[in-house]
């Protein structure tokens, strides 16, 4: 059994989607404990999986007894083993949340927003454990299929906005393919250990250039990287809010993973082409940082708003790995984290408003801190980690960022890391004036004895909020925990 | 002359052209069914690119006849068993689109981009 | 220095702290969530006060160091410039609480919840900067300041409210970022920012462009909250806030961790020798002196009672800061005591406008004809704390002039002498007349009286303010007055700052030395 535990990582999941459409013909019920259930076995086998890993360094796992190059081979390193858990812990978490939503869909329904879910989920775990390229193509298009679906659920916006997340992000994964096309005519292999080998004779080569600048395109359009980003604002904003906290969560982290693994494992940070692409990288995340900060602050729904502010907040993980140095990568590898767990909180937050209230406009959170004080309180702390205010964990990646560009005498990253902040801090605390101070525009009579009622959450929204705004402050507090004794190992050249 | 210069750089050529299709329709087409034919015929170029890295002057298929050894006498089989999986995603990319397509088409009764963004809003 | 580990300066932090959540969880029984706060404040004073005779022995209080960021700690200890401000603030933190719940009571103030516990973590917050061992715990804890006391800013929820909100949040915040490139560019270098006596920069292999530019980025972060000039904007308009906040706050607590930051900059992370050396410093004094007479200025044409005391609080910051940028022994002595005299004097100050306020209702010097009269303890105790801003002997605010005197003269720059006189020379044109106008002037005969007479009956039949604020700031006035006489009573604040100081420039003779 526990030797399998990468296999069933992904079998359990997928297994579960499969059978999730029929299972809801018995009862939406049985769909809903079983998605739960699975999810929850798959973040044990993460977790142990990280923990062996952790142990015992990178684990190989061959599958039908293919040895590689030859059969397509799962590698988890510890940094794809802390992807796995993070996906499947963010993942159980909103799948928790997402009761209370459901509770009125028909049975179909039910069944098959898990299997979309489900699905979403196999693929995302899939890219970060497997250690062939094409498979993680098909684990791409698993992920992405399901998030098309996902989203579209959420109206006939939604619809629309799918639709075209669909044709932009088959373009990216077009291009990823004929990356690894190019980078398989030069190699003649698609296994990422093997490759990683070959390519060093023939880095400076054209063919790695193209296949470089297709991963770069391709991955660039999936992570929403600046300038192609423009598929994401609407499609957050119209999806439903459990997918939306999902996706936004560690949908766009998990292309950023790939492009991570391209450029300092496979390919090697300085060869070939790489340094360069970093750079190209560098100035499309100051970009993205700064004009995806600008575009929040001009948005007057909330999940808009969430969205460009994912723009510039994945645009820091590209910034750590354009900084390249060991600070920058932990940076980068912890921003992944918690941005993450940030901004799945958000979008839950959001979700849970647009619950109570049946709203997304920003004006329509004034004085919500009397009805929801739990949900806004976990709001404040994840707006503060946002905007990178200490102990909360979103300041310390910026640390860890700052201190590797400093480092580097990169000082426009400097700045821009700094300016962000104050960016962040202006469209957030918009926000937060509106909870803790507008008076909403209700007739005072009525408005008064609507006070007194605390309009809470139920309690299967309101723990995952709780539980994600309180492991801001704890991976915040204890992040150097989660450097020594996870990220390091992660990092390309192991260790400090 | 034409095999000279198919089995040198212009098929890649070809095929850039072919994938560049893909984009070029899906920004400036108005008809969003346009749109999705133009995105196939981006992953058909995908596809062809793969094909043809997989080809061999002089080759046959990779299935085993007797007296023939050597592997200079067959054909990569690996990028055609790639592009067997790129084909169903391309069909199941498609599938979903037109289930998409679908719903739009009920509610709005049109797919033009322009009109479908009038009746939205 | 002896190092002794001892968790007395974490306990500090976290009481107020855990005082903060009992707060929140009893915000609707007002009796109980007052308790917390008082047996906190009593709690956190007693922790601190606890701490004076080891300090004094020569021991530095320190916890194991906590790792929060790869190689860098969560480190707090008490050395003696640390307990000075601590001592301080905790000190006056009872009075406040107490003198709080006098004025929030009076005047039925809403989310009394929200205020109180704000308010403890701001004062976590303080002890947690005071306490603070290294740059990066620093500004942990001035940032979480920094977002504490923005609902307090806030409080009114008025617009004028939050504009004042979102004016401190901007000044304050994009201070924050400047000061956070200059931390993390000082971990680069030294590959440390624990704090050590006598700065760690020194022996660094750096340019002095570098270094300046650090200096002025870590100095810019630090000022803006310690309002010096052109970047004090923020401070006249969060008197908005409740009394009480501006009182402890914005006299005490927030403003003096900034110029408390400058000191820790200067003494702790450059060292008055390498400033000497980079000559930057003096940049910073002529900007200190600079405020120091334009706030007093610009103090005289306030009409308003608390706009007026923030530009006098302005002009009064600056003298630290001046005290540090001058890098004599005497001039951070100076300094170090102006911000225990300042504190407690200005804190008396702000207790008597709050209960004018309160008490009759008055918010403008305009309107205090007479008021001496109805409220004679109150404007004694405004009499005591304008004398002693104004620099006074026999009251504290005398000790850190003089010394920043001789710490000028001994820098060889008489020119801030000068400025110290014509300050306190405006200081006593735009606080004294106050006095005089409150006892000796002929109260103003109402001419509403025969409109209204009902309704304003009652404000206009106001006698003493109520115990609560009265006996507080009848207390930090008889303070004012013993430090004055005696600056080492009861917490041998003087002579912790006089340790600190030597601590500072040990082993190194600069301008006139003692």
């Amino acid at each position: 059994m526990m030797e399998q535990l990468p296999a069933l990582l992904i079998l359990i999941l997928l297994l579960t989607a499969l059978a999730s459409p029929f299972l809801s013909y018995i009862s939406g019920r049985i769909v809903r404990w079983t998605a739960l259930a699975a999810m929850f076995a798959a973040a044990c086998c993460a977790i142990g999986t990280l923990i062996r890993v952790l142990a015992e360094g990178t684990w190989h796992y061959s599958f039908g007894g293919w040895e590689p190059p030859w059969g397509i081979e799962y590698v988890v390193d510890p940094l794809g083993g802390g992807m796995a858990v993070l996906i499947a812990i963010i993942g159980f978490l909103v799948l928790v949340y997402s009761g209370p939503y459901l509770k009125e869909e028909n049975g179909l329904r039910i069944g098959t927003f898990h299997a979309l879910y489900l699905l979403l989920a196999t693929g995302l775990m899939g890219m970060v454990v497997t250690g062939d390229v094409f498979n993680l193509y098909v684990f791409l298009e698993i992920s992405s299929l399901s998030a098309y679906g996902l989203i579209a659920a959420g109206g006939y916006k939604a619809v629309a906005a799918a639709f075209r997340y669909l044709l932009i992000g088959t373009v990216g994964a077009s291009l990823y393919l004929l990356g690894i096309g190019y980078l398989y005519s030069v190699t003649g292999s698609l296994n990422m250990a093997d490759l990683a080998q070959k390519i060093l004779l023939i880095a400076d080569s054209q063919a790695v250039l193209i296949a470089v600048v297709m991963i770069m395109l391709g991955m660039g359009i999936k992570m929403a990287m600046f300038p192609l980003h423009g598929w994401l604002p609407d499609s957050y904003t119209y999806a439903p809010p459990p997918a939306a906290a999902f996706i936004s969560g560690v949908m766009t982290k998990v292309s950023a993973y790939v492009l991570f693994r391209f450029f300092f494992y496979i390919i090697g940070a300085m060869n070939g082409p790489i340094p360069g692409a970093l750079q190209v990288l560098g100035v499309a995340a100051c970009l993205g940082i700064i004009l995806g900060s600008v575009m929040a602050i001009a948005q007057s729904d909330f999940r808009r708003m969430l969205a460009y502010s994912s723009v510039a907040q994945v645009s820091y993980v590209t910034l750590g790995l354009a900084i390249g140095n060991v600070y920058g990568l932990i940076g980068a590898m912890l921003h992944i984290l918690n941005h993450a767990i940030m901004k799945s909180c958000l979008f839950l937050v959001a979700g849970g408003v647009k619950y109570k209230t049946g709203e997304h406009g920003i004006e329509k959170y004034a004085e919500l801190y009397e009805k929801m004080p739990l949900t806004m309180g976990t709001f404040m702390i994840a707006a503060l980690s946002m905007v990178g205010i200490p102990p909360t964990a979103g300041f310390f990646s910026k640390w860890y960022l700052a201190l590797g560009a400093i480092d580097k005498g990169m000082w426009v990253f400097v700045v821009v890391i700094a300016v962000s902040s104050l960016l962040n801090a202006v469209y957030f605390f918009r926000v937060i004036e509106q909870v803790y101070m507008r008076r909403s525009k209700k007739p005072e009579d009525t408005g008064k004895s609507a006070w007194k009622i605390s309009a809470e959450l139920p309690l299967t929204m309101l723990l995952p909020i709780l539980v994600l705004g309180v492991s801001i402050v704890v991976f915040g507090v204890f992040n150097e925990q989660i450097v020594t004794n996870i990220l390091q190992y992660a990092l390309p050249g192991g260790g400090f | 002359m034409i095999k000279e210069l198919l089995a040198s750089h212009l098929v890649y050529w070809l095929i850039i052209i072919l994938f560049m299709l893909g984009p070029f329709g899906i920004i400036l087409q108005k008809n969003l069914v346009k749109k999705l034919m133009a995105m196939n015929i981006m992953q058909v170029a995908v596809i062809i690119f793969f094909l043809v890295l997989g080809q061999k002057e002089g080759a046959t298929l990779p299935i085993e006849i007797h007296g023939l050894t050597g592997a200079a006498n067959y054909i990569n089989p690996l990028p055609h068993a790639l592009m067997l999986t790129a084909i169903v995603v391309s069909l199941s990319t498609t599938g979903v689109a037109l289930a998409l397509l679908l719903l739009l088409q009920k509610k709005y009764g049109v797919l033009e981009e322009d009109e479908l963004l009038r009746r939205m809003n | 220095m002896e190092y002794v580990v001892d968790y007395r300066p974490l306990w500090a932090v976290l009481i107020s702290l855990i005082a903060a959540g009992l707060i929140m969880l009893h915000g609707r029984r007002p009796n109980l969530r007052e308790a917390w706060t008082i047996m906190a404040a009593f709690g956190k004073a007693i922790i601190v006060f606890s701490m004076i005779p080891a300090v004094l022995a020569g021991k530095v209080l320190e916890i194991e160091p906590i790792q929060i960021a790869k190689g860098i700690t969560l480190h707090l200890q008490a050395d003696p410039t640390g307990m000075v401000f601590a001592v301080l603030a905790s000190f006056l933190w009872i009075l406040t609480s107490f003198y709080s719940i006098g004025y929030v009571r009076k005047l039925e103030e809403k989310h009394q919840t929200g205020y109180f516990a704000s308010f403890a973590v701001c004062l976590s917050a303080t002890m947690g900067i005071a306490f603070a061992a290294n740059l990066l715990t620093f500004f942990v804890f001035y940032e979480i300041l920094t977002i504490a006391t923005y609902p307090l800013v806030i409080h009114k929820r008025s617009d004028e409210a939050v504009n004042a909100g979102r004016k401190y949040l901007a000044y304050t915040l994009i201070a924050g970022q400047l000061f956070l490139v200059g931390i993390v560019w000082t971990y680069v270098l030294a590959g440390t920012g624990d704090f050590q006596a006598g700065g760690f920069l020194a022996g660094v292999a750096a340019s002095d462009t570098a270094l300046k530019v650090i200096f002025v980025l870590m100095i810019l972060g630090t000022v803006v909250k310690a309002g010096v000039m052109p970047l004090h904007g923020w401070l006249p308009t969060a008197m908005i806030a409740p009394t009480p906040v501006s009182a402890l706050l914005h006299a005490v607590a927030v403003v003096k961790a900034g110029a408390f930051g400058v000191i820790r900059v200067i003494g702790f992370v450059f060292g008055p020798q390498l400033l000497n050396e980079l000559g930057v410093a003096s940049v910073l004094a002529a900007v200190a002196g600079f405020t120091i007479v334009c706030s007093s200025i610009i103090a005289m044409n306030q009409d308003n009672l608390k706009r007026r005391l923030a530009f006098s609080t302005i002009g009064q910051l600056s003298y630290v800061v001046l005290g540090a940028a001058l890098l004599t022994p005497l001039g951070l002595l100076g300094g170090m005591f102006q911000i225990v005299a300042h504190a407690c004097m200005k804190i008396t100050l702000f207790f008597c406008a709050g209960a004018l306020h309160a008490t009759a209702h008055l918010d403008n010097v305009s309107e205090l004809d007479g008021i001496g009269r109805k409220m004679p303890f109150t404007m004694g105790a405004f009499a005591v704390g304008s004398l002693g801003i104004v620099g006074m002997p026999f009251i504290a605010g005398f000790i850190g002039k003089w010394n920043l005197a001789l710490g000028a003269l001994a820098a060889g720059k008489p020119i801030y002498v000068a400025a110290l006189i014509i300050s306190a020379m405006l200081s006593s044109a735009y606080l004294l007349p106050i006095v005089y106008k409150a006892f000796f002037k002929k109260p103003v005969s109402s001419q509403h009286e025969g409109s209204f007479p009902e309704e304003h009956s009652g404000p206009k039949e106001h006698g003493e303010a109520n115990k609560g604020m009265l006996i507080p700031l009848l207390i930090t006035a008889a303070v004012s007055i013993v430090l004055g006489v005696y600056p080492n009573a009861g917490a041998h604040l003087y002579d912790l700052a006089a340790m600190a100081v030597q601590s500072m420039v040990e082993g190194q003779v600069i301008g006139g030395g003692w």
